[in-house]
């Protein structure tokens, strides 16, 4: 297939790209281009951050796990780009100079990148920004130091110019890579070609090529379907598409859902949320996945489409067991509604760090209370079974009953009917019972106004 | 004069721009092959049968080797001789390399490697201390045991005592920068090798042994590295003999990186340890006899195990007297990665098994963890010997003590008696969240323990324009040695920084070089650089005073001119009326570190020129119900000697004690019952991000010049700074504390869920 984009300021058409060929493979090898440094090549430690623009603005993105067919018509900047043409240097580099913020510098391209798109998008949340990250030297605090006196500094012009370039080419396709536009074209496509990998922002697919080494015999990219890219206010509640990239999953929910939406803000880094699909992290069907606890807990609903047959379910009954979920073949997500309700969720994500990083336990709680009785209980966990799952045996025991201690210890015992979880690296099965149960004191210190989150305190 | 300038990294620019070169980047020669390895995918056992034909039919394969294939055993040890670089068919660990691919792309040779048919005849692998332990799996002939006084008498006779352990986790390096080499073949069998190493000699060494020629027809270059901490002084050399086996062989350049993963299974880690303990002390908590027992996870080869099992015995006391000290250390073999040497050599794990006894004494007690330490420092009031004549368990003299005065300023600078108190206050009041507060101190002893390793030598060039071209054996890896050692010869002869051009390090420009290791760096090429400028400007001030007819010593150097008082000409002119006059331009220094004698079987002697000193708090909080916590506070004041540059020492100092800090609390590698490595990826194995350092992070230098004669009077800055990690640990430990009466008891890394156990430990004692 043909892919045309912005490399630096340059426009690039490159024919008969092989599908599953990632950005910075073709930046390193074929463009000569090594500023972009391979450091995981599975989108943990940031050394491959490139800069991608289009309409929706610019964002950071890692490379390594980023195909050549994803950037068609967008505007791509390498750390080789963020210097102007004559040489002069970005107010980040610049910055990161003086405040001495590279010591071996193989991080630093990487970061020179994330902070380039943070100061363009005008975002002062440096942890935040850099959380994808990895430096191996410096502790960081000079690095921030870097990003916080950059910010005083104008967005340079040659970095504002990709937007007004910015070109859209018709796609020119051959072989078996298939870009549909839309879902309609995508619902025909996939029932004809069912055994077609879907590839939307591949922060799992991409592993399955740089890690497992999978040949890819079929992909249909899912990046041109800008109708599954909605977010919509429907009757029924907030009607998010299967293609809305996470990071604005996270500004849709800031302000109805509080702790869901900053348990996106830890679940993956900048360049992760703005690849990753809410579709693909509920369809690929994790145990771990982190969006399915909080959004089982909100009531939502899973919207499913074969060809023109759409199907609806709680989102729940769509995982059966591990690895098996309720999809027919040539089936795919479209969306997910959340109905709206009072904001009484708490999402829990508990993983040995605190950013980027796997749940070893993802705890959803929604508990109304009235009359200081429990009228209403939505409890979903991730890490404790093989499908994100549902506390039943808790929620029933709470329901009905007063909403203080004795809710505990009603609930005490239920907790072992509900769930009975492994043992692996990330924690051992009673560290991960225990610290559940913990979860349902949280929420009702919480209640009584107790502070519980370590991240509130200040030295 | 350049020395003590707080200038950015040399190569700062090349960094933020991307154009910094590593092995990876350099322009690949045309047909180069790319290689990997194929792994054992089992811990311990034989061979029973490999098919390898998929592998050599697979795309752009140009072949394949097995050890049979290889010109020699091609050892990689840096020590014992027992690193086969393919298995011989018997395997040690899960992660050996068994064989190696050579293809037409880095992927393709990956793909091939995926294509292979092992079966195996698998044992029971000894992987835990306890394993090994039981069938007598270790290195040297046993345990080495080094004595002061009679330990075990005066803990008896102690009025207090106690007995402890602590579970010390490895860390794997993370450098950002996977390991990579790329051999490209010369004339008449030579081989220029671009390798990404702390130790090019070993590298040159180890790649004539394998192809059987000598260290001179073997050339390594070494520009930089993306991270090393220990990992690639003797990690690289695998990757560099493949390389240039197959460059030989085929005649082709050859190139080889690992995927991070393999990084992961294949390389050696901070070794994991195990420290028993026990204390006699008095009614203040001062120390009167004290054992340890230290058992080191050392995987399945020699490596340098025993210098680091040694450094870890030379610091189990750390910064206090113990007039009875009884150490014994195991070094035990088991089938894993082969744990190798990382920021600190074994230093840490010792370091830390005293402070856990120091914190474990105080609560004991019932007294101030900080005051317990005090009172213990070398030179306290309390001891009835001056610290000048005290010595360390191995009988070295501790002549300079600087912690009992940096100690009372960190609790001044960082306020810590009132935080003390505010934490107090909070852990009264607050339900759920504790916070903790811990001081601890760091005494690194600076110089190889293997003394003949204290050398190193430079090359300066002075060109006829006046430029100068600066060569030492020491490596850059991000710690700023290039730019210390040129601030060093740009003082030497008066220029700005502007007229030196710092060089790759090269085998064939300085020879025999040791690795840049032991944070000796610049103190050994510091004064190798320093005393072959100090030839040329002699040889310089010596021509021009014969010229001007004054004495030489009127001759000056500064501002980039040369003067005798009355006449001034600049560097640039000097040099050419030098050159005119036939003088050399070039000179070689070497330097070696004087006052060493030590004696590793007895553990008698003075192993170190000089020790760094250093100073940390920490504050902590931790959530009681999950066992969660963040740093909020770290303060360090740390010794640096008057410092070469500041910046880059408070830059090693910021780095070194997030990187311990990750050390003991999230980096937790876990490996299954069947050897296998559970956390091979960043998904998996966490390092700090961006948000795990201190909110408020304050680091300053003590201000105090070296009493030894070290190059302008600095301190080695590498490794002393990640021992303030340490502080963490104990933070959380008093956090955990608070919970109830027991002690916390907290093993490390003290991940949430090793935290939450401490909790509910500490609340169920009654």
């Amino acid at each position: 297939m043909d892919t045309t984009f912005l490399l630096n300021g340059e426009s690039v058409t490159l024919t008969g790209v092989e599908p599953t060929v990632t950005l910075l493979d073709w930046l390193r090898d074929v463009r000569g281009l090594t500023g972009t440094k391979e450091g995981c090549n599975e989108g943990d430690c940031g050394a491959c951050t490139v800069m991608v623009t289009d309409a929706r603005g610019a964002r950071a993105l890692n490379a390594c796990i980023l195909f050549l067919p994803q950037l068609h018509g967008k505007a791509v900047r390498t750390v080789e780009g963020m210097s102007s043409p004559d040489g002069t240097l970005h107010p980040v580099q610049e910055a990161m100079i003086e405040h001495h913020g590279s010591q071996c510098g193989f991080c630093t391209p990487g970061f020179v990148v994330s902070m380039a798109t943070a100061h363009v998008n005008r975002d002062q949340n440096h942890d935040d920004a850099l959380a994808g990250n990895l430096c191996r030297c410096t502790g960081y605090a000079p690095i921030v130091r870097a990003a916080q006196a950059a910010f005083e500094h104008d967005v340079p012009a040659w970095i504002k110019d990709d937007v007004a370039t910015l070109k859209t080419p018709a796609l020119s396709l051959s072989g078996p890579v298939h870009v549909p536009q839309s879902a309609d074209e995508l619902a025909d496509l996939y029932a004809r070609r069912p055994e077609a990998t879907l590839i939307a922002g591949a922060t799992d697919v991409g592993l399955w090529v740089t890690k497992q080494l999978r040949q890819l015999d079929e992909v249909i990219f899912l990046n041109q379907c800008q109708d599954m890219a909605q977010i919509e206010q429907t009757p029924d509640g907030l009607r998010i598409g299967a293609g809305v990239t996470m990071d604005r999953v996270l500004k849709a929910v800031q302000g109805k859902y509080t702790s869901y939406a900053e348990m996106i803000r830890r679940y993956g880094s900048a360049q992760v949320r703005a690849a990753a699909t809410i579709g693909g992290n509920i369809a690929n069907g994790s145990p771990i996945g982190d969006n399915p606890p909080p959004l089982i807990a909100l009531g939502a609903t899973l919207h499913l489409r074969y060809r023109e047959t759409r199907r609806e379910m709680p989102l729940e009954a769509f995982f059966i067991e591990y690895g098996k979920q309720d999809r027919h073949p040539g089936e795919f997500v479209e969306a997910v509604t959340i109905p709206d309700q009072p904001d009484r969720m708490q999402v829990y994500k508990l993983s040995k760090r605190f950013d980027q990083d796997i749940s070893a336990v993802c705890g959803a709680f929604n508990i109304a209370v009235e009359d200081g009785a429990v009228s209403q209980a939505r409890i979903a966990f991730g890490g404790m079974a093989g499908v994100p799952k549902r506390a039943e045996a808790v929620e029933a025991a709470l329901l009905g009953h007063p909403w203080t201690d004795d809710a505990l210890v009603r609930a005490w015992d239920a907790w072992e009917q509900d769930f009975a979880p492994l043992s692996d690296m990330r924690a051992s099965a009673e560290y991960r019972i225990f610290a559940a149960r913990n979860m349902l004191s949280r929420y009702l210190l919480n209640d009584l106004g107790a502070q519980t989150s370590v991240l509130e305190v200040q030295a | 004069m350049s020395v003590a300038k707080p200038l950015p990294h040399d190569a700062a620019r090349l960094h933020v721009t991307g154009s910094a070169r590593y092995v990876d980047d350099i322009p690949t020669p045309a047909g180069c092959l790319h290689l990997a390895f194929g792994l054992a995918e089992i811990a311990s056992g034989t061979i029973a049968r490999i098919d390898l034909d998929q592998t050599r039919s697979a795309p752009g394969v140009v072949g394949v080797w097995c050890a049979k294939d290889l010109p020699t055993d091609c050892d990689c040890s840096p020590s014992a001789h027992d690193e086969p670089l393919l298995s011989d068919d018997s395997i040690h660990y899960l992660g050996q390399p068994v064989f190696l691919v050579a293809a037409t792309s880095h992927l393709a040779a990956r793909k091939a490697v995926a294509l292979a048919s092992i079966t195996y005849e698998e044992r029971k692998p000894i992987l835990s201390i306890d394993e090994a332990l039981e069938a007598g799996s270790h290195f040297e002939e046993g345990p080495r045991i080094w004595q002061k006084g009679d330990a075990e008498q005066a803990i008896q006779s102690a009025p207090h005592r106690l007995d402890g352990e602590i579970e010390i986790g490895g860390q794997e390096h993370f450098y950002l920068e996977g390991q990579a080499a790329l051999a490209v073949p010369q004339e008449g069998g030579d081989m220029l090798v671009h390798s990404s190493t702390q130790h090019p000699t070993e590298i040159q060494h180890k790649v004539a042994h394998a192809l059987d020629i000598p260290m001179h027809a073997v050339r390594v270059e070494t520009r930089r590295m993306g991270g090393g901490f220990g990992g690639k002084e003797s990690q690289g050399n695998a990757l560099a003999i493949a390389c240039a086996v197959v460059a030989l062989q085929t005649g082709k350049p050859a190139k080889m990186r690992y995927d991070r993963d393999d990084d992961f299974m294949v390389t050696g880690k901070r070794h994991d340890f195990r420290i028993h303990y026990s204390a006699g002390f008095d009614a203040k908590g001062r120390l009167q006899g004290l054992a340890f027992t230290q058992y080191a996870r050392c995987g399945w080869a020699q490596d340098l195990s025993l210098p680091v099992a040694d450094r870890a015995m030379l610091h189990a006391t750390n910064a206090y007297f113990v007039p009875n000290v009884r150490i014994e250390s195991h070094r035990l073999k088991t089938n894993t990665q082969s744990a190798t040497a990382f920021r600190g050599f074994g230093g840490p794990q010792g370091m830390l098994g005293m402070e856990r006894v120091m914190d474990h004494v105080a609560h004991h007690l019932d007294l101030d963890p900080t005051a317990v330490r005090q009172a213990n420092y070398f030179g306290s009031d309390q001891n009835a010997v001056p610290a000048a004549v005290q010595t360390t368990p191995y009988g070295q003299p501790v002549e300079e003590f600087a912690l009992g005065e940096m100690t009372k300023a960190l609790i001044e600078s960082s306020d810590f008696k009132a935080r003390q108190d505010a934490v107090r206050a909070w852990n009264e009041t607050q339900p759920v969240l504790k916070k903790g507060l811990a001081l601890t101190p760091v005494m690194f002893g600076i110089s190889f323990t293997l003394t003949h390793l204290n050398q190193a030598g430079a090359l300066v060039h002075v060109y006829q324009d006046g430029s100068i071209h600066l060569n030492h054996g020491g490596t850059e890896m991000g710690q700023g040695l290039f730019q210390k050692v040129a601030q060093v010869a740009a003082s030497r002869f008066g220029v700005g920084l502007e007229t030196i051009k710092i060089t790759a390090t090269d085998t064939a420009k300085v020879p025999n070089t040791s690795a840049t290791a032991a944070s000796s760096g610049s103190d050994l090429n510091g004064m190798a650089v320093l005393a072959a400028c100090d030839t040329i400007r002699n040889r310089m001030a010596d021509h021009l005073a014969q010229l001007w007819q004054v004495p030489s010593d009127k001759i000056a150097f500064g501002d980039t001119s040369v003067t005798d008082g009355n006449r001034t000409i600049s560097f640039a002119e000097a040099a050419k009326l030098c050159y005119e006059g036939r003088i050399s331009l070039s000179s070689t220094g070497f330097y070696r570190t004087p006052k060493l004698e030590w004696d590793r079987l007895r553990g008698q002697g003075r192993p170190f020129f000089y020790f760094a000193y250093g100073v940390s708090a920490s504050e902590v909080v931790v959530d009681t119900l999950s066992g969660e916590y963040r740093i909020l506070r770290a303060d360090i004041l740390h010794d640096c000697g008057a410092s070469l540059n500041p910046a880059l020492d408070i830059g090693q100092i910021e780095g070194g004690f997030v990187q311990g800090a990750g050390w003991l609390t999230t980096e937790e590698l876990v490996w299954d019952d069947k050897g296998r490595l559970r956390t091979h990826a960043p998904s998996t194995y966490k390092i700090p991000a961006c948000s795990d350092r201190p909110d408020v992070f304050n680091v300053a230098l003590w201000d105090g010049a070296n009493q030894e004669d070290t190059i302008y009077r600095s301190k080695a800055v590498g490794e002393p700074p990640f021992m303030h990690g340490i502080s963490v640990l104990m933070a959380l430990s008093d956090a955990v504390a608070s919970c109830g009466r027991g002690y916390p008891d907290l093993n490390a890394p003290a991940t949430p869920e090793r935290v939450l156990a401490a909790v509910r430990r500490v609340q169920n004692e009654l």
